[in-house]
């Protein structure tokens, strides 16, 4: 999942994502963040577009956090 | 001299809600079948429903709005299975794009079925001809 700031989109939800970062869930270590920077997501890739709640975002621990990684999109 | 209550921004927004929740047997007798689960959708907002996407992940929350494209706005939203999907902790409001939705999962009892029923078999029909 991709976490950024969203400066644009379209109709087709292509979206430009600024200083945006990778979160990489895996069920053996901690979420890792692999830093992106300007992002142009075509909109094809696109599932969910989330708010996040700075509040809460900012209580979460990362790095204790195991999950496995969320399913490709099969249509 | 009886002072007119100048309405609460909150009344007026229910007013406005009020006057675009659509009939549902007003908008079966509209026209093509392509915007037919659309206008199904629009008179479900403000229904709680579990959207269940094609990756498998299942968000609930409230139908806040529908595109024609049938992307959902679901707000305050929370995740079936948080254990095995944390992924989402600190989102409370989320955009769905229309082409991962597997499932919308709603209430029975917050939909005429015989009437979608048949709506959508007229609208098949007229589709084929």
């Amino acid at each position: 999942m991709i976490v950024g700031t969203l400066k644009g989109f379209d109709q087709t939800i292509n979206l430009i994502l600024n200083e945006s970062h990778e979160r990489v869930f895996s069920s053996s270590q901690g979420v890792k963040q692999v830093v992106l920077g300007l992002y142009i997501v075509r909109g094809d890739n696109v599932a969910v577009i989330g708010e996040i709640d700075e509040e809460t975002d900012s209580v979460l621990d990362l790095g204790n956090i195991r999950a496995e990684p969320l399913n490709s999109v099969a249509h | 001299m009886m002072r007119k209550k100048t309405p609460t921004l909150r009344e007026i927004q229910w007013g406005q809600r009020e006057t675009e929740k659509l009939d549902l047997r007003a908008l079966l007798c509209q026209a093509s079948f392509g915007r037919l689960f659309y206008s199904f959708f629009k008179s479900l907002v403000g229904k709680d429903v579990v959207v269940e996407l094609k990756n498998d992940l299942s968000i609930c929350g409230t139908l806040h709005s529908v595109d024609q494209y049938l992307n959902i706005k679901l707000t305050d939203i929370s995740v079936t299975d948080p254990e095995k999907y944390p992924h989402m902790l600190s989102v409370k409001n989320c955009f769905i794009r229309g082409s991962v939705v597997r499932y919308v999962q709603l209430p029975a009892d917050e939909v005429d079925t015989q009437l979608l029923q048949d709506a959508a078999r007229k609208e098949a029909l007229q589709q084929k001809q």
